[in-house]
């Protein structure tokens, strides 16, 4: 190399593979670090002792049985909708409709619920709620995904807006079913012939869910990992070329999966519904739809490792809603802290994956 | 009626006395939890927060916040988890707990639970769960009366004739809360200014600025002289800003963000029902499954008037139609001043028991006046009356 060229200050390159020890010694420091600043940051904004702001947080979870059970039910359920996003994201194809998907089949649980709920008996109603539901999030992803094997539409684009159309159906249909008159609510459903109503599990309000969920998330492991299907969706994901010419029929795949992906945040919904909430409004949802595309990526697409993921941002964002109690501060700083934390832990992927290299003194590299 | 003013006298006695000797008498030490659908960044939900904070210091009584409880299951997890932290009072402020909210005092009966806008305390049949509201129509009227002012002032000053004195009104849903505020409001228009007539439209959200925006772009456009609404944004306000049109705010003043055209605002004070009901608590008395607080009770307040909007005299004759209101001489609904369909009322059976059925049960009109939240809390004035057109329907 010609001495005279200037060489940069540093650069990066590809590292190879880490030994596991020292990707998980790479995150322990990111995560430190994001602890650390996160407690600087605690000290000068609010004044506000940093290891007590950490105790409200883990409080947040784990403070009381009752913590920990609705700890893990929204783990539940965001690990369902992530589950549900995840083949579809194996495959490379952006499925960004999740909230719309799983709210069209909070819509239709609600709809079987409402219209069937003297027609016919209760397990008849939950069996109809089971299909509807899961049918409608099939249906609202296999509209954009037919149009992408067909005509190659933006399938990013198509499913986002889908979100929208599905919102203002439940909009709609809030207003069709409200109760009182003129309130925009649906109230509990069937309040006192509870029809409709997933069973509960002993005294345990949400057990239910969360066993469906880890079977789907076992499920959807061996699906993917272990089936014709779910190598089908990986050749796709590497190149869609190469799955042509060794005789995979794209389209076929890319209806398949969307469908499977629709279907399982139609699970979603049926659960926030039938099973949780019992009622059905605009924003029943709450994100998680969009949450799940950040779960699903941190864990590498792993049903598996989306259980972590999914832990670390429940307990985040319940943390969050602790210390706005505990210490009167906005839940707004609650999310400051989450989004610092996040920043240290995908920045740290990064230094798994690249190597910086500083220039040496002599102008030489290493 | 006796029963209402037993309970504002009682109200007031309890209210003075607290603010001699906080808590001194307490029997049982409260803990108070609170629930809000948003934070402070929302104009309904502050209006709570700030009453919570000045009720419970007031009273020196210990209490946590919730805010961001959406009107699902989170909001019988978040009062669970309060009653775990020890509170014995627990509030929500959402019209969409009220279900959550039931089903938790179901649960914990040693709990008092209290709703804000709720309507099913009365027929619920549980001793621990209690609705509260206030008599904001009488508010309502006031910022109508507000209104006729300034619309009798432009008929003097020549900008309109009478024909033109029409009013705009941009309400949330066409549900009995929205519909009783709109008609005090119109119905104290007229009082002042007979000739006017008055426009609704709906934006079918509590909160939306762009769609509130739109109804008041909507309103002036049909020759609306002046504009008054009922959601949670400054969609409408600042729309009115910057086209001069005079308009009755509430929830709080406008006047910062909106100098030339605020005239005056309406909101309810939750602090003195939090304070009565977290006294009856600390007493071991028992809240009423409805409260509707009052003009008497502070419950309605007005905002100041902001003299650069408000017509000349505005102040004075503000106060003199609070006082006949507070004597009761002045009805709001009385029905000599409205029609519906041509047809004075004598009778109206309203939907007071809300059992999901829309069955209306209850005969509100009587003495010549239809009875705004005596026979629960929460608003069910639901009538259309003449004058009124809605330009959705």
């Amino acid at each position: 190399m010609n001495n005279k060229t200037r060489t940069p200050l540093f650069h990066v390159s590809k590292r190879g593979l880490l030994p596991w020890y020292k990707t998980w010694g790479i995150r322990a420091v990111a995560l430190l670090l994001a602890l650390v600043s996160c407690g600087v940051i605690t000290s000068l904004v609010t004044g506000q002792n940093p290891f007590q702001v950490y105790a409200a947080i883990f409080n947040g979870s784990f403070g009381s049985p009752r913590k920990i059970w609705v700890l893990l039910q929204n783990i539940a359920m965001l690990l369902c909708v992530s589950l549900a996003v995840t083949p579809a994201f194996r495959m490379r194809c952006w499925n960004l409709g999740a909230e719309g998907q799983a709210l069209i089949g909070g819509l239709a649980a609600a709809a079987c619920m409402i219209l069937l709920a003297d027609k016919m008996p209760n397990w008849a109603v939950i069996a109809c709620m089971c299909l509807a539901s899961i049918a409608a999030g099939a249906i609202w992803a296999g509209i954009p995904a037919f149009f992408k094997a067909r005509w190659n539409t933006n399938e990013t684009l198509f499913t986002l807006m889908m979100n929208y159309v599905a919102t203002q159906l439940v909009a709609y249909y809030c207003v069709v079913w409200e109760s009182p008159k003129g309130s925009g609510t649906i109230g509990v459903i069937n309040p006192n012939t509870e029809i409709g109503w997933f069973p509960q599990i002993g005294s345990y309000k949400y057990l239910l869910n969360i066993l469906i969920v880890a079977a789907v998330c076992l499920a959807m492991y061996i699906y993917l990992n272990y089936s014709k299907h779910g190598y089908e969706i990986t050749v796709v994901g590497e190149s869609e070329r190469t799955a042509r010419y060794v005789g995979i029929k794209v389209d076929r795949v890319i209806i398949r999966t969307m469908l499977l992906s629709g279907a399982v945040c139609g699970l979603t919904g049926l659960l926030l519904v039938g099973s949780t909430n019992h009622t059905l409004t605009t924003t029943i949802v709450d994100g998680r739809g969009f949450t799940a595309v950040m779960v699903s990526w941190l864990a590498k697409f792993n049903p598996i490792w989306m259980i972590l993921t999914s832990f670390l941002i429940v307990f985040l964002g319940r943390g969050s809603g602790e210390i706005a109690t505990k210490f009167g501060l906005n839940r707004s700083f609650g999310d400051i802290l989450t989004g610092l934390i996040l920043f240290f832990i995908i920045g740290s992927e990064f230094f798994i994956n690249y190597q910086i290299h500083f220039r040496k003194p002599g102008g030489k590299e290493g | 009626m006796k029963k209402l003013i037993a309970l504002m006298l009682a109200v007031v006695m309890v209210v003075a006395l607290g603010a001699v000797a906080p808590a001194a008498s307490a029997e049982t030490t409260v803990k108070a939890g609170f629930i809000f659908l948003h934070d402070e960044n929302s104009t309904y939900d502050l209006n709570f927060i700030n009453a919570a904070k000045e009720a419970c210091e007031k009273l020196g009584v210990e209490y946590l916040l919730k805010t961001g409880i959406p009107e699902g299951q989170e909001c019988y997890d978040a009062a669970a988890e309060l009653v775990d932290e020890g509170c014995n009072f627990i509030f929500a402020d959402s019209f969409g707990h009220e279900p959550f909210l039931i089903q938790a005092a179901k649960e914990f009966p040693e709990v008092e639970f209290c709703h804000a806008t709720g309507t099913q305390a009365h027929t619920v049949g549980l001793a621990n769960y209690h609705n509260a509201f206030a008599s904001i129509y009488e508010g309502r009227f006031l910022g109508g009366v507000a209104a006729g002012l300034k619309l009798n002032e432009m008929i003097e000053s020549g900008a309109i004739t009478e024909d033109q004195a029409k009013v705009g009104y941009v309400g949330a849903f066409p549900y009995a809360e929205v519909v009783s505020g709109f008609t005090s409001f119109f119905l104290g228009v007229r009082y002042i200014c007979p000739a006017a007539t008055m426009e609704v439209t709906f934006t079918n959200s509590w909160y939306d600025p762009t769609l509130e925006k739109e109804g008041a772009i909507k309103l002036i456009s049909n020759g609306c002289v002046l504009i008054s609404e009922h959601a949670d944004s400054m969609g409408a306000p600042t729309e009115c800003e910057s086209n001069n049109i005079p308009f009755v705010f509430y929830n709080g003043s406008a006047a910062d963000a909106c100098p030339n055209t605020f005239i005056v605002a309406s909101r309810i004070n939750w602090a003195p029902y939090m304070e009565f009901a977290m006294t009856c608590v600390a007493n071991g008395e028992t809240i009423p499954a409805d409260w509707t607080g009052t003009l008497a009770t502070d419950s309605v307040l007005m905002t100041e008037i902001n003299e650069q909007a408000a017509a000349a005299g505005t102040a004075e004759k503000l106060e003199e139609v609070k006082a006949a209101l507070a004597s009761g001489d002045l009805k709001v609904f009385d029905t000599a001043t409205f029609t519906v369909d041509g047809e004075t009322l004598t009778e109206y059976l309203a939907d007071v028991d809300d059992m999901g059925d829309f069955v209306p049960e209850t005969n509100v009109i009587a003495d010549g006046y239809f009875h705004e939240s005596e026979y629960r809390s929460a608003p069910y004035f639901d009538l259309f009356i003449d004058g009124i057109t809605n330009i959705d329907a």
